[in-house]
């Protein structure tokens, strides 16, 4: 038990962005005249990102966590919790004995993300407090390199960035490849909106994925390591630079580490924005200095990669798994997961969920599980209809199989991948055309133009997937997209490319009912594809108060107080706020299969012929 | 059992069982079985890419298909080429691309030979299922001379922009953008003209569709209706086939097969310099000289009036007051017929020609260490070399297609590439050791390297103990050309010396190549020597990727040595002052032959400007711009009584002439060019000849004649036959034999296959010999009153004397003008910036030029380029002689800047 008192801020990127400058600030203040002395300390991101401003109190009592704190809570906190040890009891997210957060993390099994919000990050001597630092040091001093690599073999480790490809076998590959000089690269370009496990792993453990590159660097025979870094992660590059320096510091990293022979060195290299710099080959071309543009595999970089010697890449997920299989040994790691999926899977939980946040889970766990035990359910009532995971090319799956395990084969059968483990759960105001040409114009976008099917295809894709969300497609077009979907899927050069099309296959297959109304009927049934909806005023529930006409943006809303309002449909831009403040519920968004949309539809038509 | 016999395997392709050598591609089996896969961004010049997707095929086991193109075949692999998913997938990518591709067909210039046109017909996509929907964008571009640019039609397949990096390594283009708006392009659209394109037009050769194609070939014709002519090139002596492309008599085109000798490169001038041939300003009739203008007269009158003339020289003056000059760019039936002319009908051997001006010194050089002078391995054997010395060449520029397969033996296979040159040519930038020399110090350097291999124990002994002879001669010398001795004369730094050294003599193969740079000094022979000494001393010779390998300047001037235009020798370096070759020759001409050696190039305009020669007949050369001290020339050939020369056009030289004779372009008349590699190629009539142009060999025939003898040849075919007949080295070939992708002599019988490599076992001369060669400074060194160097060469986009490339609209704009390259530290201190003019004076004379300051120039030497009449070098250069090889020193002379 601690024997004095600490508060520590949550100061990883999503408190920062939740305010949690202003409430350090705000301790910094309050603190300076406190009748009890309090370290004030900064930690990482514990995962709940929902509740951010997240700070800890640690009194010789124990710990307790607030949620949602704001600079005006802070003088309370100070005042009656760290001078008179009495926590308040209404602000508390997590304590000792559980709070109401608690079963957030009571499901999870924290292994990558097991320092994450527990320790400073900037502070090495913290994660050596933890047993930092003691893999690496039992490697060199215990184990011959093929050791190494044989238990990261047995514990089944596979790669988290996506493809899932057995650890173990890609540094025996590395380390058996001929080539005098080789090299580490930690992918760190993660890229998937919605995804933040590394970025909140580089933020709150940076050395856990120090230690797991040097582990690889032992083990396979580099001297190189490279942590290949998107640019948007300042925060991030920020903390890998300064644990870099003290790792140094204390000869953890550089020539001779531990007394050894073993050195190693690590860079870091910042992406310029390309998504696509994710793809390996990409990767390694933009650190040459390239352009970011996939190439052929084979080679793969293991035999010739980063200057055409012997690479091998993990991403930074796979690398902070590294140290702590080291230190516990591959069999408990393996007696973690499925037959084919061993250990735990970071899930950033996203979309209609009631606890959106960073959840680690063991593989194996239900679909449901995840939503409904660690997610808490649909957020405000809203109705399961189903998850979107995998990232931006991953896939659609339907709320009939929520009882689908998590683990890389199971996925890939349903259609939907692993990949960097987004997911984003989805509920009955979710279009899944609309979703499928949102994640359809990500790929577009970030195609990187060389091969025909990814840089033509997907652009022809999203036409159609236009085509069907204003209402202009024909059933033909069904055909000519799946056409194109699985011959991009089964042509294109890279991963990219090759499941790009996951979201419009994996929404085909599941609610192809949802593209025959658009086509058929002009209708969306979650009402969000604009061309398909109107926005109309019920004149039997208006009170003519017009709080609409004040709030549209466009002055799309005529009429005054007192007065009939009526919504000029030639103007409207669906933005829905007349919706969200009409105080009688007297507007509504409405599809064609409503009476008040065929209503509108003949008064417009009754108006064109009279003109 | 040899190697490969057991590393071949097995593997399955539609069925069938075929047996293959490793690192065989799908593709490659698939081209060797006549199986068809479709292909557009694959290019054999390049690495596999795969972009296009076109030629995927479905591998057993494998998830997805893999492209052909790139998969390497292993054991027992099993793929099929076109099953039903593979047929809809490359349907689908046809598709797309025709979907995102203006349809222009019925005015595209490349309609007809453009490949997505082609899939398109093969795999009938029409009326894509994907149109309607957007087209990329297209960014402004500047126009462009020679290489015409429409984005709007790309394909991305970056064939482009590979070529331009992998083969030519001139990096002016790239992929700009991403995804569905990238574009090919320059950095921020520039000219090509303001970055480093070359204008090699190897991006058009390798395009697929009609995004890049010949600007000047627009709207000239449909690719079918041309007609299309296979010959040999007519600028440098590399040998690179063309195809000429004809409508209405006109070149419109000029491509080369993929399957020519040089893959399918071609430099700017092969590509893009065909507007000489019908150029409004080609002879259409012989002119005679009326006071100080030209008139048309017939051929009757003028061939009459020359052989007048001529019989009346011998008369007075005996036959060697006549004198003649053959020329390295006609063909080997051409300078046959002409020193057969000059030897039996006038009855001198006063006939040279401008190899004196390049090669005489290796001719000389390499005939006495090793029996033969010519370039002693192949083209192509350069791939193969693990180290590449190239001295005093600036290979990319004067022979570009040979300089590519240095690029690529260094970039690509892990040569080591050494580069001895006093400039910053293209080369030093890909070399892993450049050793700059003071110009005219090659010998001093050849001698450090064998310094340092003496002295390291990398010479092979057992080379020099079985295949030469006079090594201790050497041996005796070496030991005083310490590194740092060599460094005080050279300036090239002692370690680095070492370490050129090392590369060389350490690699299991190692190949020299040189040029001029080595040939035209006063020390040009014993630099050449040198060069022999180390090749020999660390048995670099005699395999393949080895030897001593000098590039030819001219496309034919190795056939006009070969062909006995040398004062010294006849056909097949028979020699004069041997009573048998005297005997053999006359027999065969039914003559007797002169005995005296006649006079070279430079002794010819001694001879004519002291009046003892009073005859000169000059077939296309242009010694006004071409030879040393052109002021002197001019007098000399003013002073002539009679003077006649034939040519293309009214040259510099020919303006001076008493009566010019019309001849014909390479692509006017059939015969055959001897390339740098020895290599007998044809060239073939592919348009007639404007006015009354007659071909050279049919106007010496004339002449002859008019002169009282009877010489009669139906067509080149049968001159050719006869220089069999006559000539050792020639007598296994035949127009029949060398139809292909000719011969490469020696070939002394039908039977032959040529010969690819010399001295294979043992040299033409039986030992090697080596010659012990001390160092000598050039003839004129820098001094007080003319204190920097001047040293002449070629520019990449010019050839020769210019009368060729600038006929061309647009060559003149792709490279300097009469420019002088000068070191950024001399610009200073004279207060040039480029562009500015600049007076540059020496003992002959002065000339005035533009100042182009680069860093290729180093501190002290001045470059300049010989091609141009607005600035000729050659007022300025030192008609010093090797005393051999008589070759004047173009590459070294005092000057200053005024």
């Amino acid at each position: 038990m601690p024997s004095k008192t600490k508060v520590i801020v949550g100061l990883g990127s999503c408190g920062l962005a939740a305010g949690a400058k202003d409430v350090f600030s705000a301790f910094e203040k309050e603190l300076a005249s406190s009748k009890v002395t309090a370290e004030l300390g900064q930690t990482g991101c514990v995962g709940l990102c929902y509740r951010e401003v997240l700070v800890d109190v640690i009194t010789p009592d124990g710990k307790v966590t607030y949620g949602e704190v704001v600079p005006k809570m802070v003088s309370r906190i100070v005042e009656e919790h760290v001078n008179d040890g009495k926590p308040i009891s209404e602000w508390i997210a997590l304590d000792d004995n559980g709070g109401e957060e608690a079963p957030f993390l009571a499901e999870q099994k924290r292994i990558v993300l097991r320092n994450c919000g527990q320790l400073d990050p900037e502070k090495i001597d913290d994660y050596l407090a933890v047993d930092g630092y003691k893999a690496i040091e039992k490697a060199i001093k215990k184990m011959a390199p093929e050791k190494v690599v044989e238990e990261i073999k047995a514990s089944g480790l596979r790669g988290r960035g996506g493809a899932g490809f057995t650890t173990g076998l890609k540094w025996e590959f590395t380390r058996n490849a001929p080539g005098d000089k080789k090299y580490i690269i930690c992918n760190a370009d993660e890229g998937d909106p919605g995804a933040f496990m590394d970025r909140s792993v580089l933020e709150s453990d940076p050395h856990s994925v120090i230690e797991g590159m040097l582990i690889a660097g032992y083990a396979i025979g580099a001297g190189e390591g490279y942590i290949y870094c998107r640019a948007e992660y300042p925060l991030a590059i920020e903390r890998l630079g300064k644990a870099i320096d003290e790792a140094k510091g204390k000869g953890l990293l550089g020539d001779s580490i531990l007394g050894s022979d073993f050195s190693f060195n690590i860079k870091i290299k910042e992406g310029a924005g390309a998504f696509v710099c994710g793809e390996e080959t990409a990767l390694m071309a933009s650190i040459e200095g390239r352009r970011g543009m996939p190439r052929l595999r084979p080679p793969f970089p293991a035999t010739s990669g980063l200057w055409e010697n012997p690479t091998c890449i993990n991403n930074v997920e796979t690398f902070a798994n590294v140290a702590w299989i080291v230190n516990h040994g591959a069999k408990e790691y393996a007696a973690i997961g499925t037959k084919g999926s061993k250990g735990t899977k970071v899930f950033a939980l996203t979309g209609k969920i009631a606890r959106s946040g960073l959840a680690e889970v063991p593989m194996g766990m239900t679909l449901k599980d995840v939503v409904f035990k660690v997610g808490g359910g649909m957020k405000e009532g809203g109705e399961f209809k189903g998850v979107q995971i995998g990232g931006p090319t991953g896939g659609c799956l339907p709320a009939e199989i929520i009882e689908t395990e998590v683990d890389y084969d199971s996925l890939t059968q349903t259609g939907a991948t692993m990949g960097s483990g987004g997911m984003v759960i989805l509920d009955q105001t979710t279009c899944m055309v609309d979703l499928a040409r949102f994640f359809m114009s990500f790929a577009q976008n970030e195609s990187c133009g060389k091969c025909v099917p990814c840089r033509v295809g997907t652009k022809r894709i999203l036409e159609i997937l236009d085509k069907i969300t204003a209402g202009q497609a024909e059933e033909a077009d069904l055909e000519t997209l799946k056409v194109l979907a699985v011959d991009i899927k089964a042509s294109s050069l890279c991963g990219l490319g090759q499941t790009a099309p996951n979201p419009v296959l994996s929404t085909l297959r599941y609610f192809e009912n949802e593209y025959l109304e658009h086509i058929n009927e002009g209708y969306c049934r979650a009402g969000v594809c604009a061309d398909l909806t109107k926005v109309v005023i019920s004149q039997k529930l208006c009170r003519q108060c017009a709080v609409c006409i004040r709030h549209c943006p466009v002055t799309a809303i005529s009429g005054a107080r007192h007065e009939l309002t009526e919504i000029s449909q030639g103007d409207c831009t669906q933005c829905q706020v007349c919706v969200a403040t009409c105080p009688w519920d007297a507007i509504a968004v409405v599809s064609p299969r409503s009476a008040e949309f065929k209503d509108e539809q003949s008064e417009e038509s009754a108006e064109v012929t009279t003109e | 059992m040899s190697k490969t016999a057991t590393d071949k395997f097995t593997v399955n392709i539609n069925g069938e069982d075929h047996k293959v050598e490793p690192k065989t591609t799908i593709l490659d089996l698939a081209d060797d079985l006549g199986i068809k896969i479709p292909t557009l961004c694959h290019d054999p010049r390049l690495k596999p890419f795969g972009a296009c997707r076109l030629c995927l095929v479905e591998l057993e086991g494998a998830r997805n298909p893999v492209p052909a193109c790139a998969t390497i075949l292993g054991p027992k692999m099993v793929i099929k080429t076109d099953t039903e998913r593979i047929h809809a997938i490359r349907k689908t990518i046809i598709g797309l691309l025709l979907s995102d591709h203006p349809s222009d067909c019925l005015t595209c210039d490349t309609c007809g030979d453009c490949r997505l046109q082609e899939y398109a017909y093969e795999y009938g996509v029409r009326e894509a299922d994907f149109k309607g929907g957007e087209l990329h964008p297209v960014r402004p571009q500047e126009s462009d001379p020679f290489i015409g640019r429409d984005m709007s039609k790309c394909i991305l397949c970056g064939r482009c922009v590979r070529i331009c990096d992998e083969v030519e390594a001139a990096f002016a283009i790239d992929w700009t953008y991403r995804g569905f708006e990238t574009q090919v392009n320059t950095p921020y659209g520039e000219s090509l003209l303001d970055t480093t394109c070359e204008f090699c037009g190897l991006c058009v050769s390798t395009c697929p569709v009609g995004a890049l194609t010949e600007a000047r070939s627009k709207g000239k014709h449909r690719v079918w209706e041309a007609k299309k002519t296979l010959t040999t090139c007519p600028y440098c002596g590399t040998g690179c086939e063309l195809e000429l492309h004809v409508k209405d008599n006109q070149i419109t085109k000029v491509k080369s097969r993929p399957d020519s000798l040089n893959h399918g490169n071609l430099c700017v001038k092969g590509k893009f310099g065909y507007d000489f041939v019908n150029s409004p300003e080609r002879l259409k009739k012989p002119l005679l000289k009326k006071g100080t203008d030209f008139v048309e007269i017939e051929w009757e009158e003028a061939l009459g009036l020359m052989a007048k003339k001529f019989a009346k020289i011998k008369s007075e003056n005996g036959p060697d007051a006549i004198a003649g000059l053959s020329s390295a760019k006609c063909s080997n039936e051409e300078n046959y017929l002409f020193q057969k002319l000059m030897r039996s009908v006038i009855g001198t051997n006063n006939v040279d020609h401008c190899a004196r001006l390049c090669h005489a010194s290796t001719v000389a050089g390499l005939a006495i260490s090793f029996g033969s002078g010519a370039m002693t391995n192949s083209i192509d054997d350069i791939e193969d070399a693990g180290a590449i010395l190239v001295i005093g060449s600036n290979t990319t520029e004067a022979h570009p297609i040979i300089g590519l397969g240095v690029l690529k033996a260094a970039r690509e296979k892990g040569a080591k590439l050494i580069v001895i040159d006093p400039r910053g040519i293209k080369l030093t930038k890909f070399a892993d050791v450049w050793l700059p020399q003071k110009p005219g110090t090659d010998v001093a350097v050849l001698n450090g390297l064998m310094h340092v291999i003496m002295e390291e124990g990398l010479a092979d002994k057992d080379f020099i103990k079985e295949r030469t002879e006079d090594f201790e001669a050497l041996e005796k010398l070496l030991p005083e050309y310490t590194p740092e001795k060599v460094e005080e004369i050279s300036g090239v730094p002692a370690d680095d010396l070492r370490l050129a050294a090392r590369m060389y003599a350490e690699a299991d193969a190692a190949s020299v190549i040189y040029s001029m740079g080595i040939t035209q000094h006063t020390t040009g022979v014993d630099n050449v020597k040198s060069i022999a000494n180390l090749a020999m001393l660390t048995g670099n010779l005699g395999r393949r990727g080895t030897g001593v390998n000098p590039l030819r300047g001219q496309n034919n001037v190795q056939g006009a040595c070969d062909m006995g235009a040398l004062p010294n020798v006849y056909p097949g370096y028979q020699k004069v002052a041997e009573e048998a070759s005297r005997d053999k020759l006359g027999k065969a001409w039914g003559c007797s032959l002169p005995d005296s050696t006649g006079l070279t190039v430079v002794e010819i305009m001694n001879a004519a400007a002291d009046g003892s020669v009073k005859g000169l007949y000059i077939m296309g050369e242009n010694p006004m711009l071409s030879d040393p001290d052109v002021g002197h020339v001019e007098e000399a050939l003013e002073n002539l009584d009679f003077f006649v020369v034939q040519d293309i056009f009214l040259t510099e030289t020919a303006a001076l002439a008493d009566l010019v004779l019309p001849g014909q372009t390479f692509a006017e008349k059939d015969g055959t060019f001897t390339s740098t590699e020895r290599r007998v190629q044809r060239i073939r009539k592919a348009i007639k000849p404007p006015g009354e142009a007659r071909s050279d060999w049919q106007i010496i025939t004339d002449v002859a004649n008019a002169m009282g003898d009877d010489m009669a040849y139906n067509s080149p075919s049968e001159i050719m036959d006869e220089i069999a007949s006559v000539t050792p080295s020639y007598g296994g070939m035949s127009f029949e034999r060398i139809d292909k992708v000719g011969l490469q002599w020696p070939c002394p019988d039908k039977d032959h296959p040529g010969t690819p490599v010399l001295h294979v076992g043992k040299f033409k001369r039986g030992l090697g010999k080596f010659h012990p060669v001390n160092f000598k400074p050039p003839a004129e060194e820098p001094d007080a009153e003319y204190p920097m160097i001047l040293t002449t060469g070629r520019l990449l986009n010019q050839f020769h004397t210019g009368t060729m490339t600038r006929k061309t609209e647009g060559m003149d704009e792709v490279g300097p003008i009469a420019s002088a390259e000068i070191s950024p530290k001399d610009a200073k201190k004279h207060n040039l910036k480029t562009g500015d003019k600049v007076k540059l004076v020496t003992r002959r004379g002065e000339i005035e030029a533009n100042a182009l300051v680069t860093d290729k120039s180093r501190p002290g030497i001045i470059f300049m380029p010989f091609h141009f009449h607005e600035a000729p070098a050659n007022r300025l250069t030192n008609p010093a002689l090797d005393p051999i090889a008589k070759i004047p020193e173009f590459k070294v002379c005092a000057v200053r800047i005024k």
